[in-house]
């Protein structure tokens, strides 16, 4: 049974935009993507192994016949991509000089292991050798690929995200550097978090780092992962891509924490694979960045696999964000459970667009899916797009959107007790990312985010209180 | 010296639809007032009035403590000069727990110079005063940590709206109905609640359909709002009488305001 909740907002329609776009893109390729003479001299500057070199190959000849077509209507038709120009990014060869990125989770807690990229390369990974007496692996992605090629060569790319997904995967396939892996071996439990931190620390770097996790059966691991720029005012490009892929009986828990700065470009496919019984916990936190469009899909492979996600973005001046999610059940008793929550401060916009697919096999099949903005400003902007695509019959499956402002009665009540209107703003919006919050079981990540979350409402004081005097709960 | 809370004159509109047409009340600390009249007749709207609800606008009159206009007073400062109101509809809050907003409010309302962002009162000595308070109306002390009214019956909210009268301890506290709703046995918790917290520092103004809230709270003054007047002071006797005898031999004493209550309807239907 397919339940409507409350539909929202029509959308305005900027295909004919790209459509411009597209013709401006012939006139000078350029702008939307790297030729083959970009690429030709990114290979110059690698070392690596020659199969790597050839899967680049392979996925940059994908690239520029995707790069002549268009972009899927659905996907990217509310999303205005004129304004972006990739004249302005190159990948560079090295990490350049260190510097210290102050992270949002980093320095809050104790990690199991730690890695850093710094403009596309590791800077620093600890604990892998802790990790390694277990059998985990940890650590930067293509030394992992070079030295365990066999083992992890079929998941690389293949099991998650496809290279030929659309521009920008193949972009990532074609130009990935660095990145995260972690392989959790079978049975094997990872005790403490796993912290990952990207950051951009020079202007005009084009970023394609990757994370792929291999929860292995019966394995457990937690991954906390946030994105930074060194400074608001370096422009940057990052094309990533994500992959986590939990075997049977598995569990991960996975968060990332986007905030580039508002001059940084974020385009991103992540998926998750969740097999038979395993379970995801997916997390997705959108603070930064200029415009971002992340392609989020879900995919529950096996029996009885589920995953829960959670989508936490505030956005602010004229930042634009955009998510594509997919919950794609495949078999029988599969569990899905989306919710994403926005807030809209100036002139911000976010699309939402998701999608619950169910396969004919997926019978008995539980999914849900749920995207509420809050308005904080006449001249914010949200479209939610809620869509089910249903061929199994025996199946529950409930969607839906709201969008709203602050409630004056709401802020009235507040001042009516002697909380400021400031005060009272704060509160309702912290309020309303806390049914998000009260879903995710780590107290660092909420802690962090709610913290980040006064602190980009305006008034950096009042974050003091969450933390203040005796720092107890009730 | 006793504070005194003053309402002079007061003419409140919504929109363009003028609701009060000259009110006057003088309430001093220490004494308690009933506000009676039938449905429609203004009452709430004089309790969002007080309460500085921006939709509720004062076309003329004032609002005044202690000889202080607070007319043109932000909602927020009224209360850290000592107004309460208890809502006839208490608002939800979602995701804000009841322990933290109120330990916002009370510093805010008993620290009235605080400025946003300096610290809050001591959570220990804080949970002791709130846990006692709650055990006094009889609250489970797992309502400290539930969302503000959130999924709470509409008794429960009434209940919450005496726990932070309680926690706020005003100068002048308005409950608007907070007898409604509730059963028997939580009219009495609240009743009685209502009687301890009261007492000279305070000076209440009850508006109610129900006897019962008045048994306890024995009112000195009993005003009868009709179409957005008060139409006749009394005491404790008048309000017997309104709730043996409804409100026809006062529509009947004054037909113009009958008359003006007629009019409102129509406008409002
Ligand atoms: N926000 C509003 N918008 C439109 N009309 C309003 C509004 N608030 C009050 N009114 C009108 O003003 C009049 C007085 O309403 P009010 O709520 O003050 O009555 P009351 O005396 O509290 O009634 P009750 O005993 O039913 O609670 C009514 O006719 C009502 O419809
Ligand atoms: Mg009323």
């Amino acid at each position: 049974m397919c339940v409507w909740l409350i539909a929202v907002e029509e959308c305005i329609d900027v295909e004919e935009m790209n459509g411009k776009a597209m013709s401006l893109a012939a006139k000078h390729p350029g702008r939307i993507g790297f030729d083959i003479e970009v690429f030709e001299q990114f290979l110059s500057g690698r070392r690596e192994a020659d199969w790597i070199t050839a899967a680049r190959r392979d996925a940059f000849e994908k690239y520029t016949q995707l790069l002549a077509q268009e972009l899927p209507a659905e996907e990217f038709k509310r999303l205005d991509l004129r304004p972006f120009n990739a004249e302005l990014f190159r990948p560079v060869s090295d990490s350049g000089e260190l510097e210290a990125v102050s992270a949002l989770l980093g320095e809050t807690s104790d990690y199991g292991g730690r890695i850093v990229h710094q403009d596309g390369h590791a800077v620093e990974v600890s604990g892998s050798d802790q990790l390694a007496e277990k059998g985990i692996l940890f650590g930067e992605l293509q030394a992992m690929l070079e030295q365990h090629r066999e083992l992890l060569e079929p998941f690389f790319m293949r099991r998650a995200v496809s290279p030929d997904a659309d521009r920008f995967s193949a972009w990532h396939a074609a130009f990935w550097t660095g990145g995260t892996l972690l392989y959790v071996p079978r049975n094997v439990e990872v005790e403490l978090p796993l912290h990952s931190l990207i950051t951009s620390t020079r202007n005009g770097v084009a970023d394609f780092s990757h994370t792929l996790i291999i929860v292995d059966e019966g394995a457990r691991a937690t991954l906390l992962e946030e994105t930074a720029s060194a400074d608001a005012d370096s422009a940057g490009l990052h094309v990533g891509c994500v992959e986590l892929i939990v075997e049977r009986d598995a569990q991960l828990r996975y968060v990332q924490l986007q905030n580039w700065n508002q001059k940084t470009w974020h385009f991103a496919h992540q998926a998750g694979v969740v097999e038979n019984n395993g379970t995801l916990q997916w997390t997705v936190v959108g603070l930064g960045s200029r415009v971002s469009h992340i392609h989020q899909d879900i995919n529950l492979a096996g029996r009885a696999s589920s995953a829960e996600v959670n989508g936490v973005t505030f956005t602010s001046d004229r930042q634009k964000l955009s998510y594509y999610t997919q919950q794609h059940h495949q078999q029988q008793g599969t569990r899905s459970d989306l919710l994403y929550r926005e807030v809209l401060r100036d002139e911000s916009r976010v699309i939402w667009r998701g999608m619950i697919k169910v396969d004919i096999p997926a019978q008995q099949t539980d999914g849900y899916q749920r995207s509420d903005a809050l308005m904080l400003s006449e001249e914010a902007r949200c479209d939610s797009i809620p869509g089910l695509e249903i061929e199994a019959d025996d199946v529950r499956c409930t969607h839906g959107s709201t969008t709203g402002r602050v409630d004056q009665d709401q802020i009235l009540y507040c001042m009516s007790r002697g909380i400021t209107r400031n005060e009272a703003m704060h509160m309702i919006v912290e309020g309303f990312f806390q049914e998000v919050y009260d879903r995710i079981p780590i107290p660092v990540v909420r802690d962090t985010l709610s913290q980040t979350v006064q602190k980009k409402l305006g008034i950096e004081t009042l974050a003091a209180d969450v933390m203040s005097a005796d720092d107890e709960e009730f | 010296m006793s504070s005194v809370l003053k309402i002079s004159d007061l003419h409140v509109s919504v929109g363009e639809t003028p609701i009060l047409k000259g009110v006057n009340i003088e309430i001093r600390q220490g004494e308690v007032h009933a506000l009676m009249g039938p449905n429609g007749s203004g009452k709430s709207t004089l309790a969002y009035a007080l309460a500085g609800h921006p939709n509720y606008t004062v076309t003329r009159g004032t609002i005044e403590v202690d000889g202080k206009d607070i007319t043109e007073h932000a909602p927020d400062e009224r209360a850290r000069l000592g107004m309460f109101l208890a809502f006839q509809y208490p608002v939800v809050i979602p995701g804000v727990k009841v322990a933290d907003f109120l330990r916002h409010s009370v510093t805010n309302v008993r620290n009235p110079d605080r400025r946003e962002g300096e610290g809050l009162i001591g959570m220990r000595e804080f949970r002791k005063e709130l846990r006692s308070r709650m055990t006094e109306l009889g609250m489970d002390h797992e309502f400290a940590r539930r969302y503000l009214n959130d999924g709470f019956s509409g008794g429960e909210k009434k209940r919450m709206e005496i726990l932070q009268l309680a926690m706020l301890q005003p100068r002048f506290a308005i409950l608007d109905e907070t007898d409604s709703g509730l059963d028997s046995d939580a009219v009495r918790v609240v009743s009685e609640g209502l009687a301890r917290l009261s007492g000279p520092e305070m000076g209440v103004l009850i508006i109610t359909h129900h006897e019962r809230l008045l048994e306890f709270n024995a009112p000195q003054f009993t005003h009868v709002m009709l179409g957005g007047r008060i139409v006749e002071t009394g005491d404790a006797a008048l309000a017997h009488d309104l709730h043996a005898n409804g409100y026809a031999t006062v529509r009947a004493r004054h037909p113009e305001a009958a008359a003006d209550e007629a009019t409102a309807k129509e406008v409002v239907a």
